[in-house]
């Protein structure tokens, strides 16, 4: 079976990768467990918006973002617990309305905002720090082709630096799994 | 089929119009921002750009004169400040529970109307803000309100509910903030890659953050984004019942009620949808995105509207249960001066808008009705502003001592400084419009029917067992 091939090629040294394009979010998870069967792991999909069941399709570990915030938020309320009774209870003991310089109750609509602001920057700031973002250069960017990934196709990349990468049969491999269309992104001089 | 799609037997409709596809929401969508803006949007936005500027001149009068430019007095030194920043902040608490509380119960529907509605809240978020921030008489020392360190060797303090309010809203905008930049991450991206010119691809390029819609991203951002929801939707539940805490913790009369915050969160959402409902069936009919926003939107919010309007007339009425049932005289006379002395009007303003007005969504014919929903909407949007008016200056201009009684009038610099804030508020959201996807493309992408990985298989498998499907499979694997 035949496939339109085109390479596209980056400057030496950059990474370099297959780029295979699909029509729909079936096919493109269908490549994602082919690849993850042949025992791929730098591999990865592209895709308008997140299609579901692609993390287990590709052989993922579930993320780790949440302990990244558990921890955060704790801290949060910890900050709070330790701002107030700094602030109003020993630093500079303040009595309002008959009640202890200390004072619990008081405590808890600020501890709990700062919970919520600690664990809530985390998790975005979580977030990117794991998908390593922002990153305003990468190889797939080369593809004119990769603009409609974030519009209506659906892509596979694979990159040359995986273990199992072999050019021709990563590429006959890929051409297995009924793209639209592959391209070989990687440097000239090579 | 996918578990998402709509369940027909019960009467469930689609989630977009049958015939859009993942290329027609893109194009919907980014179009608006990409097209030449209408000479409606330049007359809108520069109405409201010189409202801003007014907003300027009347805070540059306030500074210069002090609080005396307003006719806040004594005994009511709480007015139009507080009142418009509590329906402010009110405004905002639609976004957030059309975007954490609606996305947690996986109502699918939400899609087509949250970015919107998040951005409602930003921005309404930042023209409350600024009342508490100019009220306090010498706003050079508007940092006081911050635990900052500093000469006095004083901080701030924490008993206080006006400070846990500092704490609530500024959460509350910064995780607003937070959850709308995120969800715009792979929208912005969309944006970048249709970009024309160097300028747009540069912009756009650096504010979606490098996106190439990676799964490997995807799932932390799924994950991360589950959590600011499940964050989001305890914050905006406390953020008005920490302001509503400004007012139940006094001893004032018609203050001091235990009622005030699951009242106050239920006004908040009310209010917030009637404004969502009055921005959305402009821009829709605007920007034609019929096909998104359906007139099933329209109706599910009227819904919502109905219910919280509901729970809103319940409080009123617990309100005077209560005041009558406490045996305090106090808080009576506070209660039958409300509906009956010299602010009666502003209370029965408050009744008619917020109470009388949602009931006639229990008709299907009129909550499916677009000018009546647009109508309405004004109503409540009046309404609840009348309602923290009422709230706040018919509690304290008559209050212990008949000899301190009053009455409050506003001034020209009152009505400028509101007039303004509503200004601030369109020019953000005018310029959101033209800048920014109104509507969240990849999540609305997501709920096509197509975008379920098992869509048409049975087609395709049928397919692959008879003719060329499987063996090209086969020479393939000989191949390696």
């Amino acid at each position: 079976m035949s496939v339109e091939t085109t390479t596209v090629s980056v400057p030496e040294g950059r990474a370099a990768l297959l780029l295979a394009e699909y029509e729909t979010p079936s096919a493109c998870m269908k490549a994602a467990t082919k690849l993850r069967d042949a025992g791929f792991t730098k591999f990865d999909t592209h895709t308008p918006f997140p299609v579901h069941g692609m993390d287990g399709a590709m052989g993922m570990a579930d993320s780790k973002l949440g302990w990244i915030v558990f921890v955060m938020g704790l801290t949060g309320l910890l900050t709070g617990i330790s701002l107030i009774t700094y602030a109003n209870g020993i630093d500079y003991p303040l009595i309002v309305g008959g009640k202890p310089a200390i004072s619990i109750p008081s405590y808890v609509p600020v501890c709990f905002e700062l919970t919520i602001l600690f664990s809530a920057l985390s998790a975005v700031f979580g977030m990117l720090g794991l998908n390593k973002l922002p990153r305003h250069n990468h190889p797939v960017f080369e593809s004119d082709r990769f603009k409609a990934a974030t519009d209506d196709k659906f892509f596979v990349s694979v990159e040359y630096t995986d273990p199992k990468f072999d050019a021709d049969r990563t590429l006959a491999l890929l051409a297995s799994t009924h793209p639209n269309h592959i391209e070989i992104i990687e440097d000239t001089e090579s | 089929m996918s578990f998402d799609a709509p369940i027909k037997a019960i009467g469930e409709k689609d989630l977009v119009a049958p015939k859009s596809t993942f290329k027609s929401i893109t194009e919907a969508v980014s179009r608006v921002t990409e097209n030449p803006a209408p000479k409606g949007w330049w007359i809108a936005f520069l109405t409201a750009f010189s409202f801003t500027g007014v907003l300027l001149g009347s805070i540059g009068y306030l500074f210069w004169r002090g609080v005396g430019v307003w006719g806040n007095n004594s005994p009511v030194g709480w007015a139009w400040d507080i009142t418009n920043f509590v329906w402010w902040v009110g405004i905002g608490h639609a976004g957030t529970l059309i975007s954490a509380v609606l996305f947690l119960f996986r109502q699918k529907w939400r899609t087509s109307i949250n970015r919107f509605a998040e951005a409602m809240t930003i921005f309404a978020v930042i023209c409350a803000l600024i009342f508490p921030g100019i009220h306090v008489g010498r706003v050079w020392h508007a940092y006081y309100m911050f635990p900052i360190p500093n000469q006095m060797g004083a901080w701030p303090n924490f008993k206080s509910p006006l400070l846990w309010d500092v704490f609530a809203v500024g959460t509350y905008f910064t995780v607003s903030s937070l959850f709308w930049f995120v969800g715009l991450i792979p929208d912005l991206a969309t944006l970048r890659d249709r970009a024309k010119n160097s300028l747009r691809r540069m912009v756009y390029g650096f504010f979606s953050l490098g996106w190439r819609g990676s799964n490997r991203h995807w799932q932390n951002y799924e994950r991360a984004y589950m959590i600011l929801a499940a964050l989001s939707t305890p914050l905006v539940l406390s953020v008005h019942s920490v302001v509503s805490f400004d007012f139940a913790t006094s001893v004032e009369p018609g203050w001091h009620t235990t009622i005030f915050p699951p009242y106050f969160v239920a006004g908040a959402v009310f209010s917030g949808f009637a404004m969502v409902m009055t921005l959305l069936l402009v821009a829709r009919s605007v920007f034609k995105l019929t096909d998104l926003v359906t007139i099933t939107h329209v109706e599910l919010m009227n819904k919502i509207m109905l219910a919280t309007g509901s729970l809103v007339g319940y409080a009123y009425a617990m309100e005077f249960f209560v005041a009558w049932y406490s045996g305090n005289e106090y808080e009576r006379y506070v209660f039958i001066n409300r509906a009956t002395g010299p602010y009666a009007w502003a209370y029965w303003i408050m009744i008619t808008c917020n109470v009388i007005s949602p009931q006639l969504f229990w008709s299907k014919r009129l909550r499916t009705n677009i000018p009546l929903s647009f109508v309405v909407s004004i109503f409540i949007n009046i309404g609840m502003w009348f309602e923290r008016f009422v709230i706040i200056v018919t509690s304290l201009h008559r209050d212990f001592i008949p000899s301190s009684w009053g009455y409050f009038h506003p001034t020209l610099v009152d009505i400028t400084t509101y007039l303004g804030s509503l200004g601030v508020f369109f020019t953000l959201f005018l310029l959101f419009l033209r800048w920014v996807p109104m509507i969240a493309i990849a999540e609305l992408k997501s709920i096509l029917p197509e975008a379920d990985p098992h869509f048409g298989d049975h087609h395709e498998e049928a397919h692959e067992g008879d003719s060329h499907g499987e063996p090209s499979l086969a020479t393939s694997a000989e191949g390696h």
